[in-house]
């Protein structure tokens, strides 16, 4: 069973099943770092924990998830809960899994045609790409999409937009550069109510969350698509860099202010960094981690799941 | 956003004064603090590791200064080992003996490689080159028409290709005979995006050094880059050798820790950084200021940013030659309170500022909402007179406008009293108070009035 903004639907898509080497390389070094900490049955000394720390550290999740981590386990041993460093593991990977299940949400349900999913996030993070792919597997579940090009401000964004549209076979909405986004979001969606479009996909421009007037251009766009579309737009997507240090929690909090993200997309994991800081984000967020990226092509997308995830760390 | 440095520190070196000495126990904390800081900043954990021994080495014993804070010492110590990192100066683009210098611009996906190529392309042109470019980007969808655009709006040439040359190698053989032909003296070369892991594309990269003996092959890494900024920079490096790094989307908040990590695996040095998405967003890298972000010194470019943003800029020219021609009246002053108001919470904005000479006597000016409703109410409540010289204004001018502002003398007095000194303080700031790069570019910006 897989969620959709529909509702959800019995068949996996086989894409599911191919787990890319991102997650695997995502998951050697994290397990290799725990691996190490965790070899022989050592006695939790202090050089057990620092390698923990390192590795905690080094995948990005930050120095207050990671101390809180490591307070739990300093706890637990002076308790003598825990005696020896094989079931620091199982500790570890219960607290992160209770982090990211606690923000596990289902999808909003969409009752009436078009669902709209808006696609946000700073620069270059991989928010078109993204949506040529959602658009991919939208189809895949039988849907008619409709993509939007609404970044009208960065050179040649709305040709990218257009070849995945190609790509897919999507028809995208545009309008010149340097329109005004909100006036393609109007169009976007007049043209979906007509045709009776199961999905809309807002592209919008890159911005960094310390520009507060692009920021508010983000909340003004909203207010279109949902005078155009009651409760629209249905899903927020925040399009997050898996390569992103700790401003990711940053961008988190002000596109979650301004923009109401109601999910989060991981990127680029297919690379060697890990994307930790998602855990301090959802932590403090609770907000649902939707899909990761793990490449360039149109099914490089899976959806996110904190079981799976968690455990192709550890496993 | 993050907490200040030097306020931890500051908390934990209250009880130090009498010590007189860095001692192994007091720098304890500090340095606990410092590495907090570090680390939150995204620089690498064995980078931060060893600098804070450095760091440890250096403070130890050290006399506290009287002139000095203990806070301030320490700070100044990690700052120095910090730009010790980053390069003591700057770093200039470098030149083929014979033309054309050709420069590679290569990193991971969506780092902001072709922005950076029009970027340096335009920066090239204004400093007396004659710069091409050619991107050879092939993968990622309308990569090559995003630097067509950006050529036309940076106004350098671009060779295009041929309709049948669709290899980054043949594209890149053709760019170069046509920049010697051309009689161009630079070719900037826009690749695409890679992963370092990616040997099909790390080959083509090396391939295309070998065709092209670029004279430059520049990193372009995005400073919200997290710990494995080390990784890929390091792969990039041990497969091309990289001769400089520009960084990229530093007008925002993130600290640029990985400026650190890069520099001290890499050792080759930072040459530019990106600070927006316009093609003129481009500047050469200042370590000392790096530095002074990583430590969450405040950010004075985005605050430059915000005010820029805020205040039009042929306005504030006006008002800048106003002040230097001490004209700047109580009219002007009033235009320019109602503009902070469209800058969004002044504290947040003052709180971006380093903590040090004249910004400090900024931070400490406190201005709410009401507070610049009243101080509007009484200029409006002057004669237009009394609002160009406000000279003439007496006790008995003061009661009126009082009256008629429905406030106190008290508050025209103190209304007035602000005014005297901001004009003084924008004196100083487009006097050039402040030294070196710093001070230059605040020289240059249209600064408010507070
Ligand atoms: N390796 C990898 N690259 C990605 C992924 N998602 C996006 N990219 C690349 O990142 C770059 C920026 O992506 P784009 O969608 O244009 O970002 P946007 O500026 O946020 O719209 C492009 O080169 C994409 O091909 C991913 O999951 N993995
Ligand atoms: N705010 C900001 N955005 C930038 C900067 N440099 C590049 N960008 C943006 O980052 C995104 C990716 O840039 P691009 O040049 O396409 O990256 P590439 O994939 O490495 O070629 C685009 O949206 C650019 O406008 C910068 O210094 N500041
Ligand atoms: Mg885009
Ligand atoms: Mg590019």
């Amino acid at each position: 069973m897989i969620q959709t903004l529909f509702g959800s639907v019995e068949q996996e898509p086989t894409l599911l099943e191919k787990l890319k080497a991102g997650i695997e390389k995502t998951r050697t070094g994290l397990v290799r770092g725990i691996e190490d900490a965790v070899a022989g049955g050592r006695r939790i000394d202090a050089d057990v924990l620092e390698e923990l720390e390192y590795t905690l550290l080094s995948a990005d999740i930050g120095v207050a998830t990671t101390n809180e981590i490591l307070n739990l386990i300093r706890d637990r041993a002076e308790r003598h809960q825990l005696s020896d460093s094989s079931e620091l593991r199982g500790l570890i990977k219960t607290h992160l899994l209770e982090v990211l299940q606690a923000a596990e949400r289902p999808m909003p349900r969409v009752a009436e045609a078009p669902a709209v999913v808006m696609v946000v996030g700073v620069n270059g993070a991989g928010k078109t790409t993204t949506i040529g792919k959602l658009a991919h597997r939208y189809q895949s579940e039988g849907r008619s999409v409709l993509l939007c090009a609404a970044d009208t401000f960065r050179a040649a964004a709305i040709e990218q937009l257009e070849v995945w549209g190609q790509r897919t076979r999507t028809e995208v909405i545009r309008q010149k550069p340097g329109a005004d986004p909100s006036a393609v979001i109007f169009d976007s969606l007049q043209a979906a109510r007509a045709r009776k479009i199961d999905y809309v996909v807002i592209d919008t421009a890159g911005r960094l969350q310390t520009k507060d007037n692009l920021m508010a251009e983000l909340a003004k766009m909203k207010r279109t698509a949902s005078r155009v579309v009651e409760g629209a737009p249905h899903e927020v997507l925040l399009v997050l860099d898996g390569t992103t240090g700790q401003n990711g929690l940053e961008q988190a909090r002000k596109f979650t202010e301004t923009a109401g993200v109601t999910g989060i997309v991981l990127t680029k994991l297919d690379g060697t960094a890990k994307g930790g800081v998602v855990v301090p984000i959802v932590r403090e967020l609770g907000l649902p981690i939707r899909y990761v990226g793990v490449g360039e092509q149109l099914d490089d997308l899976l959806p996110f799941e904190p079981e799976r995830f968690i455990e192709s760390l550890f496993a | 956003m993050f907490d200040n440095l030097s306020e931890k520190l500051q908390r934990v070196f209250k009880n130090m004064r009498g010590e007189g000495r860095l001692s192994a126990a007091n720098m304890e904390d500090a340095l606990r603090e410092i590495r907090v800081a570090l680390l939150e900043a995204d620089v690498h954990f064995r980078v931060v590791k060893q600098l804070l021994e450095n760091v440890k080495q250096k403070a130890m014993g050290e006399e506290v200064l009287t002139s000095l804070t203990p806070t301030q010492q320490v700070i100044a110590i990690v700052k120095d080992e910090l730009v010790k990192i980053l390069g003591s100066h700057e770093s200039k683009p470098r030149f083929a003996n014979e033309p054309p210098s050709v420069y590679l611009i290569v990193g991971l996906q969506g780092s902001g490689k072709t922005t950076s190529t029009a970027k340096l392309a335009r920066w090239l042109s204004k400093n007396g080159h004659r710069p091409t470019m050619v991107s050879v980007d092939v993968y990622r969808p309308a990569a090559r028409e995003q630097l067509r655009i950006l050529a036309r709006e940076v106004d350098v040439p671009i060779y295009t290709g041929a309709e049948n040359e669709t290899k980054p190698i043949d594209l890149a053989r053709s760019a170069r005979r046509e920049t010697v032909q051309s009689g161009r003296d630079v070719l900037l070369v826009d690749t695409a995006g890679r992963l370092h892991i990616d040997d099909e594309l790390m080959t083509e990269l090396k391939q295309l050094k070998e065709l092209l003996n670029p004279v430059e092959i520049l990193f372009v890494a995005d400073a919200m880059t997290g710990q494995d900024a080390v990784r890929s920079a390091d792969e990039f490096h041990k497969a091309l050798g990289i001769t400089g790094c520009i960084l990229t989307k530093m007008d925002g908040d993130a600290r640029g820790g990985a400026a650190l990590s890069i520099r001290h695996i890499t050792g080759q040095p930072l040459k530019f950084v990106g600070v927006g998405e316009k093609t003129t967003a481009f500047e050469t890298f200042y370590p000392e200021r790096a530095a002074q972000r990583i430590l969450g010194m405040g950010d004075v470019l985005s605050f430059i940013e915000k005010a820029q943003e805020a205040f039009d800029s042929k306005e504030q020219e006006k008002m800048q030659q106003k002040l230097l021609d001490n004209e700047f009246s109580l009219e002007d002053f009033r235009d320019q309170i109602r503009s902070i108001r469209k800058l969004g919470p002044l504290e947040s904005l003052l709180g971006m500022m380093p903590d040090m000479g004249i910004m400090k006597e900024l931070k400490n000016v406190k201005v709410d909402e009401k507070e610049i409703n009243r101080i509007v109410a009484i200029i409006d409540s002057m004669t237009r007179k009394e609002r160009v010289n406000h000279m003439l204004i007496n006790g008995s001018r003061r009661r009126r406008i009082a009256r008629g502002s429905g406030t106190s003398v008290q508050d025209v007095n103190q209304l007035l009293k602000q005014y005297t000194q901001a004009r003084k303080m924008m004196k100083s700031f487009s006097g050039g108070m402040l030294s070196g790069a710093l001070g230059k570019k605040l020289g240059k910006m249209k600064l408010p009035v507070f």
